[in-house]
């Protein structure tokens, strides 16, 4: 029984760790093509952000978590101009020698992947410049539930409930706004949403600055939980990239399922065996299912589901 | 938190170092022995993963060399150094290792944190028979006639904390420790100090360094219900137990040999993080000897020089106390000749509160001449739940392992091994 409860904790725990992890990498990746290596620096930048309002400015803890989102936000907002999408330096070029300089990163895995590692590189060596080696941080509020001999913390336990309401904001924005409509749309064929009138460029920024804005949310949650080092990100970035294979391209179907399967292999074996086997099962899964499933889980559903279309 | 203004003064320091070696090398390169200047080479972490421990090491050793320099130098002569940042990477610290032996022909080298780092470099170290301090608190064991490792070992450490708190808590012990050779080796220590105390080790779990989230292993730690933990977490990722553990409600007291010396936790966490975790050091800056709080003290000197940097570890100290061990050495030896100052530092150097703030009024810590080793004056320190620190013991403990155990004799014999407990305890297998 009480043995129960500690897998369970562990589970919501490990599901909202891994969920909010992959969401930004999974939006931005499922939209745009692009995949983020410098994720766990905009994490960074939230939790950063985040931890210097509440302890430097003594703003709130809630307050301080929306800097956190809307420093995150701005962050991914200007990074999408200046080296995705490229549209800063190409104005900057038409203007001193009358073309463009640089070709958008969308779409281009191996090349986002450079150019997004190199970002990664200069925002941990220009946070170490800027603010040390480390930042004092907040305590973690709410206290713990208290069982038989055992204790959870309240706050890791309620994340489960914030990351599962993250992933219905997803669902609402992607399914149910004119720019979910957009977005689809550009996934699903970008020339003709253009031709039809989706400004395609516009909805890459958008779904960009939402993709930093939630990896500012990660780091702005998890901010009174973890050490305030400019590495800080490297400890979400497995977790992300496993949720992401994993899930496949659906953004919102993919990252809950991903996050469901992970969070009780992860919570089964870190709870019977131990930390390091958790870690071991987590990538193994990982290897698992690039080999059966390439396209993840999202991608085997709808692959059944076009064989049955095929089939009536 | 190390200033804008220190960064820049830092890189335009390694900018003319390098600078330097270009013009050294068309200077068809003057030896440093027998000229009227002594080289010391500096690598320790600036950036890169270990910098957080690795800057006060850094800075600690410039102060002892600035404080002797000002003092008219060693034997009139004054010290330059070589000191690039090797950004906590192996591969650079062999390169800048390589450099500063056979282009910068240093006298005397400082280098690295870790133990891995030192493993690394050690063979160029051998190979060329380089005088070497290394000054971390290790898992000890290295018995190497070029290498003087002066920082505490495992044994030293856990010796001084583990005592104690079987005699305050009880006798059911429970390690967690990092999955690499420091932890396991650590805990293999904690073991053979059970044993030798009448302590029994009820649970242990190794943590992959990449590790940051440990609500598993508190569940383990409640389940097994020790009298109290020894933790042998290392580095940021880590950092992260303490107020995970805090905020799930678990409240046992819990000894240490990497936690509040060496990373600050007790200054960078938010109460009560750190509450009832006691740390086996050599030193910390809270540590009340005479030398070290008086006006003009250790962290008063070291905190003029460096009004911005954010602590003093444990490693700092050993840095600079053993830059006076050097002089100390040479003035003896009348030379730089490594192989002559070896043998003075084999004579059996040992310093006063003056130059080791770690001892108290009227007390020394010894190099052994035998293992290269030195007897530290050892504290147990006290997190309470404000994160005071209070020291609640404190004693001499020399380094048993070399000098009992194995046999290490390096005055009469050359060796370059390092031992582990295994070889030598059935109960640490």
């Amino acid at each position: 029984m009480v043995n129960g409860l500690n897998l369970l904790f562990q589970f919501l725990d490990s599901f909202a760790f891994i969920v909010l992890a992959a969401v930004g990498l999974a939006i931005i990746f499922g939209i745009m093509g692009v995949i983020n290596l410098a994720h766990g620096e905009f994490i960074m930048v939230g939790a950063y952000a985040t931890t210097l309002v509440n302890v430097r400015l003594g703003l709130p803890l809630p307050v301080a978590m929306l800097a956190g989102v809307l420093a995150a936000t701005l962050f991914g907002l200007v990074v999408e101009r200046v080296v995705i999408s490229g549209s800063v330096p190409n104005a900057i070029g038409r203007r001193l020698v009358g073309r463009d300089v640089v070709e958008p990163l969308y779409d281009r895995l191996a090349d986002s992947m450079v150019a997004t590692w190199g970002l990664s590189l200069i925002m941990v060596q220009g946070v170490r410049i800027l603010l040390g080696n480390s930042l004092d941080q907040i305590g973690t509020p709410l206290g713990n539930l208290a069982y038989g001999g055992f204790s959870y913390s309240t706050y890791r336990v309620l994340l489960a409930g914030v990351a599962v309401a993250v992933l219905a904001f997803a669902y609402y924005l992607f399914t149910r706004t004119d720019y979910g409509m957009r977005a689809r749309a550009t996934i699903q064929s970008e020339h003709t949403a253009r031709a039809l009138g989706v400004d395609t460029e516009r909805t890459y920024m958008t779904t960009f600055a939402v993709g930093s804005g939630l990896a500012g949310l990660t780091g702005a949650l998890y901010a009174p939980t973890i050490t305030m080092v400019p590495t800080l990100g490297g400890s979400f970035l497995v977790e992300a990239f496993v949720a992401v294979v994993v899930g496949g391209s659906g953004v919102v179907l993919g990252t809950l399922l991903a996050g469901g399967l992970l969070g009780s292999i992860n919570a089964l074996f870190s709870n019977l065996i131990g930390t390091f086997f958790g870690r071991i099962a987590l990538l193994a899964t990982a290897i698992v299912m690039l080999r059966f499933l390439p396209d993840g889980i999202t991608g085997y559903v709808e692959h059944v589901r076009d064989r049955r279309r095929e089939g009536t | 938190m190390t200033g804008r203004s220190v960064g820049r003064r830092e890189f335009l320091a390694s900018g003319a170092a390098v600078a330097g070696t270009a013009l050294a090398g068309c200077a068809a390169g003057g030896s440093s022995s027998g000229s009227d200047t002594i080289k010391i080479g500096v690598l320790e972490d600036r950036s890169g993963n270990f910098a957080l421990v690795g800057a006060p090491k850094h800075k600690a050793t410039m102060l002892a060399i600035e404080e002797i320099n000002e003092a008219g130098g060693i034997d009139g002569k004054q010290i330059e150094t070589f000191a690039p940042d090797p950004q906590s990477d192996n591969q650079r610290y062999q390169e800048l290792t390589r450099r500063a032996i056979d282009q910068e022909e240093v006298d005397v080298l400082w280098a690295g944190y870790s133990s891995a780092t030192r493993e690394a470099i050690r063979p160029i170290i051998d190979r060329e028979d380089q005088l070497y301090f290394y000054t971390t608190q290790y898992e000890g064991g290295v018995c190497d006639k070029n290498v003087f490792a002066v920082g505490p070992t495992a044994r030293q450490q856990l010796g001084s904390v583990l005592p104690y708190l079987v005699e305050e808590y009880g006798t059911q012990i429970y390690t967690i420790a990092a999955d690499y050779n420091f932890g396991q080796l650590s805990a293999d220590w904690v073991k053979v100090l059970a044993d030798e105390n009448g302590a029994e080790v009820v649970g242990e779990e190794f943590i992959p360094l990449s590790n940051s989230q440990f609500g598993s292993t508190i569940n383990r730690i409640q389940e097994a219900d020790p009298d109290f933990v020894m933790s042998m977490l290392v580095g940021a990722n880590h950092t992260s137990f303490y107020e995970q553990k805090a905020s799930a409600g678990l409240e046992v007291p819990i000894g240490t040999s990497t936690a509040m010396a060496q990373g600050y936790e007790h200054r960078r966490l938010d109460p009560p993080a750190m509450a009832n975790i006691y740390a086996g050091v050599n030193y910390m800056e809270e540590i009340p000897t005479e030398s070290n709080t008086k006006e003009g003290g250790f962290v008063d000197r070291y905190y003029e020089m460096y009004p911005d940097a954010p602590y003093l570890n444990e490693e700092a100290q050993t840095n600079y106390f053993s830059v006076y061990m050097y002089k100390q050495a040479v003035e003896q030896a009348g030379t730089t000749d490594q192989a002559e100052v070896r043998a003075a530092l084999e004579s059996g150097i040992s310093l006063g509160p003056e130059h080791a703030p770690e001892a108290p009024a009227g007390g020394s810590i010894e190099l052994d001449p035998a293992t290269h080793h030195v007897d530290h004056h050892m504290w147990v320190m006290r997190a309470d739940g404000e994160h005071n620190v209070e020291a609640v013991a404190d004693r001499k403990i020399p380094e048993k392992f070399l000098t009992d155990t194995v046999g290490c004799d390096l005055a009469s014999e050359d060796e370059e091994t390092q031992y582990t407990p295994q070889d030598y305890f059935p109960e640490a297998g």
